[in-house]
């Protein structure tokens, strides 16, 4: 039985996956920080304590996203467009557009029907387009992260914000509170507006259904549905809380199919031997 | 004698300046804006004329500007910022032709005939990225008080550079070179040098012309200045008054505007 680990060094957050030949054993996530190796081998930690799979057990490890070349553990590292491909396909074989937004990146790609990636667009400039506007907004309210999804849920009336930039946000957030805009429905525009560049950068890669959105920002589910307002039924979402792990998920399977190959070249070149 | 007053309600600091009928200085406030905008104005003004001692019903003429000089309730009339920025910039500095106006969350470059009609201007109307804003990031992830900024970064001798242009994640790489053991006063230089070039840039995109004025919050900031006069390859002229020069633009208008209805209606004692 082969069991192999993926890591997605993320900006914000890094997530581990840990998967075995029946498919996903388990999960771990922990804040990036400034340390990535330590952060990588903390995911990790947490994703075996979930699978209860000891270290030693684990074959091969691949490593993904910004600090990917960081991992000092890792057998192979991937770019994020390849282990999004795998991994969003695990759950979506039918993917053929990926939307991931994180912390502070938002990157949208189109994959071919074998899942070799034929369109990127990535956006790493400006945070009115990553998770962080949402955190920003959040702030300026008064809430912290884990309220946001809980918040909108009561969004009856959303306000909307313009979303050029998440520090000229804090004074339209202000303008908006003090003309009486509850809280949830400021919230609400927020995630539009989010979604509206989201939806922009995905044409730009000249979008196909299926669409499969992942990344950090599926903290919120209602993301899922303000996506759907957008582009209608083909959005899918991997059952929470996966759809932050795609990547590391993606990572774990191009190492299964790593170690399945070097098991069968082994074994071709015993048999030559 | 009739005084006249300008009241500049930025995003973050709400300036206000009263002159006398020649037009000088004789009375001036500073204070945050915070949430309530129409309180500021009101409390920037009355603090100003109380600085000037001079009673409520002597000042002829109000003129707002700034982000929120519709705020301004009991103003008289509105003004731009960019047309008050240039007004005042030429009074100080008659030779003025290049105005550049650092703010809370805007930039401007502004290019005036000499004695202060604007001629263009540019700004960041989109982010925030080279305001003091991103210096406010960097003080926060810091956490060092904004007035300890450039003295801090004066001690630096080689500047990091600093990458992003997003204000937001600025806080994010000042504590990773943080975390990768750069010095305090290296890190900040680097951000002064990032703020600079971007607003380099602005002054660029409307042609440097003449002698430099360098207006706005942030020209407290003594490395902000040496730096940006490092990146134009070009003195600034900064002055005490330099942080309220759009307020100052304002009550020169204000004044102007007392002096016409004199002429205008010569019995009623100028109060327009």
């Amino acid at each position: 039985m082969s069991i192999t680990a993926g890591i997605d060094v993320g900006s914000t957050y890094t997530k581990a996956a840990v998967l075995g030949p029946g498919g996903l054993l388990g999960t771990g996530m922990c804040k990036t920080g400034f340390k990535l190796d330590q952060a990588a081998s903390r995911a990790l930690d947490t994703a075996l304590e979930a699978s209860d799979v000891a270290p030693d057990e684990i074959e091969y490890v691949a490593s993904t996203g910004h600090g990917r070349n960081q991992v000092s553990f890792r057998d192979l590292q991937l770019t994020d467009m390849t282990a999004q491909s795998w991994g969003t396909r695990h759950f979506f074989p039918l993917t053929r557009t990926v939307l991931d937004i994180g912390g502070q990146t938002m990157k949208a790609m189109r994959l071919t029907e074998t899942g070799q990636v034929k369109s990127f667009r990535l956006n790493d400039k400006c945070a009115a387009g990553t998770g962080a506007f949402l955190e920003k907004t959040a702030r300026y309210l008064g809430y912290e992260i884990e309220e946001i999804g809980p918040l909108v849920e009561y969004s009856r009336e959303p306000v909307p914000i313009s979303g050029v930039c998440a520090v000229f946000a804090e004074s339209e957030v202000i303008n908006h509170v003090s003309n009486g805009a509850q809280p949830a429905d400021i919230m609400y525009g927020a995630m539009e507006s989010l979604i509206e560049r989201s939806v922009r950068l995905m044409k730009r890669v000249q979008m196909e259904p299926e669409f499969t959105l992942v990344g950090g920002i599926m903290r919120f589910p209602t993301m899922a549905r303000v996506l759907r307002e957008q582009l209608g039924d083909a959005v899918r979402v991997p059952e929470e809380p996966l759809g932050q792990f795609t990547g590391a998920i993606g990572a774990a399977v191009v190492a299964q199919r790593r170690l399945h190959k070097l098991g069968t070249a082994g074994r071709t070149t015993a048999a030559a031997g | 004698m009739a005084y006249a007053a300008g009241v500049d309600v930025g995003s973050t600091q709400t300036k206000a300046v009263v002159v006398d009928e020649h037009g000088e200085i004789i009375g001036r406030s500073l204070l945050s804006t915070g949430a309530n905008v129409v309180q500021a104005a009101e409390q920037a003004f009355q603090t100003a004329i109380d600085d000037g001692e001079i009673p409520e019903e002597e000042v002829g003429y109000v003129i707002g500007t700034g982000y929120g000089r519709y705020r301004v309730e009991f103003g008289d009339d509105q003004i731009t910022e960019i047309v008050c920025h240039a007004r005042g910039a030429a009074r100080m500095f008659p030779e003025t032709e290049t105005v550049v106006d650092m703010g809370g969350q805007d930039t401007k470059a502004i290019r005036i005939r000499k004695g202060g009609d604007v001629l263009d201007f540019c700004m960041n109307d989109k982010c925030a990225a080279g305001t003091g804003r991103f210096l406010q990031s960097a003080a926060a992830a810091l956490e060092l008080d904004l007035d300890e900024l450039g003295p801090t970064a004066l001690r630096g001798e080689r500047p990091v550079r600093i990458s992003t242009t997003c204000t937001v994640f600025a806080e994010s790489e000042v504590l990773s070179w943080l975390a990768r053991g750069k010095k305090i006063e290296d890190i900040l230089l680097g951000v002064h040098n990032s703020i600079a070039r971007r607003s380099y840039g602005l002054l660029r995109r409307v042609g440097i012309e003449g002698e430099i004025t360098f207006t706005g919050g942030v020209t407290r900031n003594e490395a902000m200045v040496k730096v940006l006069e490092g990146v134009i390859e070009a003195p600034l002229n900064v002055s005490e008054e330099s942080h309220y020069m759009g307020a100052l633009g304002a009550a020169l208008f204000a004044l102007e505007r007392i002096r016409k209805g004199r002429e205008a209606h010569p019995a009623a004692g100028g109060v327009a």
